[in-house]
């Protein structure tokens, strides 16, 4: 391969070594942008923790002067007067933690990091389809973050409608006070869907088309086809988001009237957009999760995933069906009840292939081999919480239920429970699973075990009593719950899960500091640490650019774990047959 | 290697991809967001329209649709044009490329044109995308929805016009040839799909 020569001579020639520009910051390799992602999304990850933290302290502690915020001095007192967060920057608080967790942080976490790092290693190709477009799609995303961040700056404070910005608050600056932390929230939305449709354009060409010789669809692992699935959903429900987008900026900016009542607009149509991609995004934030957790189950348990092609279909089944559920989200909205019977249905019946995944995960796990290391631990954690976080859901789902659930604490415990116990975990599982290929080095496994357990223990302590706080009816997004009679004996509870939670912001410092001290003191990884079959693992770690020194070839599926044709209880999928015809290869019904 | 390498390709297809390039495949996938890109705004003008329709005008009273017929057969025309400049290259034909390219460079930018006159006419007529200051017939959801609709089409075909010119200045410098004119296929898939697109929105605009 040209590529990979180019680079062994790199080292005799050195002005045809890529300048330090071309090689980290405006790269077109796959591996370097991925990895861009990741500490873009990381450094996301820390502002949404610490919003979280200073929603908690004043929902632990509300509008105490006894208990100032931590550092609230550091912030300008039109958000933190004398230690008290007040009511506008808690609402920019809530809006901003929802918006950058699930926009900047954990999207691009599983997205942009492991679409971009894992596709073009788990398919055998040396790049994706378009490497520059791929650079484009980095370089978009990082100034919408900059044009998300400079909403705190301005005058007005920023976006406080809520991380779905439901007009008429939305869109009309008078009813809350925001000018243009409004507008910037929306155009920072806008940029940031380019980046996703350029990234999932590259992704969508690179799997039909960059596979290598013998990776048909039913030998892809599930991290690629879970990715694959995700970047169709990507760029069918995000140009969506961008209509609407675009019309509540006209809204703001020009002075149309899309969604103002007054004028005949329709507050509702937003809603019907606004969820039309919600409902995908919500599957575009769990799925490449849950092909993570599949790697690492199987691996961990060093027995074939059960269940391949049901699993593939799941993927596609979820995907699918999550067209047909957005109406869920405004049960109480004014819909006809008849039309909600009809979303309730739908919703429901996506239980049907998550069951079917979570069955097949526990049936991987049953008599295997299990090795309980970081990953693995992460992985099963996922397991057991979206297994409450699912079930919260179908709770939330029954339209009569959730005449008493909506927009309570309940629904805040459920989204906590799938996003941070399903997505977050399933990436600290794939952080730690794929640390060794990225950076060549391996996280240390005490610090790695420690920071589960502490994220486990704090994780359910502050989640899982908001559950009891919807049911008693506390509202989400109130600033200070004490206002009501009836919610004032929940007082020390809400203390309780602000400890638990402060805790769990804390304990997060222990996997902050495992990364960036394992960067250069980890101990040095193997080519495959976890003894895995897909085909990253047969790349050196880190892979240099172009990442094969010879197009693999594959010869069978990902998961031959304990295989009786194998010595080792691991079959790479690129290992050539022994001997003799193999009864895997050549199925001619590949596509 | 090799042995086992053929021995996997034996007895079946194993080599992955559509068989169709890299760049082709990219815009069909980039068209399928674009389809639902112009689905959320039509969408949300249905909606409107069925909502509040005498917020609407009867067909004709404010848009003036004989010269937006022109623009549309102006556009289908320089559909035709594009299809022969591809089909002129897949015979090698570089003369013919680059004449029938800059037919579409200038019918698209006709149509262009003519759409800013469409824009001034109907602004001096009252007919503006806001509330205040509206003051054709219907009310001001018309306006909002007309110029999004049609100003976002507008702007595909800016794109898809300099996009042209620069295949073009290519063509010109003859990068293309008979066994080698992907750009020219794909800029062709997507300016049809800008034509398909205009075609239903001078439908459900103007016409209905």
């Amino acid at each position: 391969m040209a590529t990979t020569s180019a680079h062994a001579t790199a080292a005799a020639e050195p002005h045809h070594e890529p300048s330090f520009v071309r090689k980290y910051i405006f790269s077109t390799d796959h591996k370097v942008i991925g990895i861009q992602f990741l500490f873009m999304s990381l450094f996301f990850l820390l502002i949404g923790g610490l919003l979280a933290g200073v929603i908690r302290w004043q929902l632990g502690w509300p509008t105490n002067p006894d208990m100032p915020l931590p550092g609230g001095g550091l912030l300008p007192e039109t958000m933190v007067n004398q230690g008290i967060v007040l009511p506008e920057f808690y609402n920019s608080a809530v809006t901003m933690h929802g918006t950058i967790m699930i926009f900047f942080a954990i999207m691009p976490l599983l997205v942009g990091v492991y679409a971009n790092y894992l596709i073009p290693l788990q398919i055998g190709a040396p790049d994706m389809a378009f490497p520059k477009l791929n650079m484009a799609s980095f370089w978009t995303a990082a100034p919408a973050g900059v044009i998300m961040l400079a909403g705190f700056f301005v005058a007005g404070g920023h976006s406080g409608a809520g991380w779905t910005q439901y007009p008429p608050l939305s869109a009309n600056p008078e009813f809350s006070g925001v000018y243009m932390g409004q507008q910037l929230w929306l155009i920072s939305m806008i940029v940031l869907g380019f980046s996703s449709l350029m990234g999932a354009v590259n992704y969508v060409t690179t799997v039909i088309n960059m596979r290598a010789p013998g990776m048909t669809w039913f030998r892809l692992p599930l991290a690629t086809w879970a990715l694959f699935v995700t970047a169709v959903l990507i760029l069918l429900a995000v140009p969506v988001l961008t209509g609407a987008l675009i019309l509540l900026l006209f809204d703001q900016t020009i002075g149309t009237t899309f969604f103002s009542p007054e004028y005949g607009g329709e507050p509702l149509l937003w809603q019907h957009l606004f969820w039309f991609f919600g409902h995908p995004e919500v599957y575009i934030l769990i799925l490449p999760a849950m092909g993570f957790v599949s790697e690492i189950i199987a691996a961990g348990s060093r027995k074939p995933i059960f269940g391949y092609h049901a699993m593939v279909l799941a993927i596609i089944a979820i995907a699918f069906l999550g067209w047909g559920v957005w109406g869920h989200h405004m049960f109480q909205s004014g819909m006809n009840p008849t039309l909600g019977m009809g979303f309730m249905a739908t919703t429901m019946v996506i239980a049907v292939p998550s069951a079917i995944k979570v069955f097949n995960w526990l049936a991987t796990m049953w008599r295997g081999d299990l090795h309980f290391h970081t990953p693995m631990l992460h992985a099963v954690a996922f397991v057991g919480m979206f297994v409450i976080g699912g079930l919260s859901g179908v709770f939330v789902a029954s339209t009569p239920v959730d005449i008493f659930l909506h927009d309570t604490y309940f629904v805040v415990a459920h989204i906590h429970y799938v996003l941070f116990g399903g997505s977050l975990f399933a990436l600290y599982a794939a952080i730690t699973f794929w640390y060794p290929k990225m950076f060549g080095r391996m996280m240390n496994p005490l610090l790695g075990k420690l920071h589960f357990w502490l994220t486990v223990l704090f994780f359910n302590l502050t989640f899982f009593p908001m559950h009891n706080l919807g049911i008693a009816g506390m509202m989400r997004r109130i600033y200070d719950p004490n206002q009501y009679e009836f919610l004032r004996p929940m007082q020390e509870l809400n203390t309780m899960i602000s400890i638990a939670a402060l805790l769990l912001i804390g304990t997060q410092l222990i996997f902050a500091f495992n990364f960036f001290w394992s960067l250069f003191r980890g101990e040095p990884a193997p080519a495959n640490p976890w003894r895995a079959n897909s085909l990253e693992w047969a790349a050196p770690s880190p892979p240099p650019h172009g990442n094969f020194a010879r197009t693999p070839v594959v010869y069978r599926g990902p998961y031959e774990y304990s295989s009786p044709l194998s010595v080792e209880d691991y079959l790479p999928q690129d290992d050539p047959p022994a001997e003799g015809p193999e009864p895997v290869p050549a199925p001619a019904t590949s596509h | 290697m090799d042995h086992s390498a053929a021995m996997t390709l034996e007895g079946g297809p194993v080599e992955p991809g559509m068989g169709v390039p890299n760049l082709k495949l990219g815009m069909w996938v980039f068209l399928l967001s674009e389809v639902m890109f112009f689905t959320a705004l039509i969408g949300s003008y249905i909606i409107l329209r069925a909502a509040q329709p005498e917020a609407f005008a009867e067909p004709g009273v404010v848009l003036n649709v004989p010269l937006t017929a022109f623009n549309t057969f102006l556009l289908i025309c320089s559909s035709v044009t594009m299809v022969k400049a591809f089909a002129a290259i897949e015979h090698g034909d570089q003369k013919g490329l680059r004449l029938w390219l800059l037919a579409t460079v200038a019918m698209g930018a006709c149509f262009l044109g003519v759409q800013a006159y469409e824009y001034v006419k109907l602004v001096d007529h009252g007919f503006v995308p806001f509330a205040a200051g509206y003051a054709a017939e219907g009310g001001a959801l018309y306006g909002a929805t007309f110029y999004t609709m049609t100003g976002f089409h507008g702007a595909h075909v800016t794109i898809g016009v300099l996009a042209l010119i620069w295949i073009t200045v290519r063509a010109f410098m003859g990068k293309y040839t008979r066994a080698s004119h992907g750009g020219v296929e794909t800029m062709g898939l997507y300016w049809h799909f800008v034509d398909l697109v205009w075609i239903i929105l001078f439908t459900i605009v103007y016409l209905i």
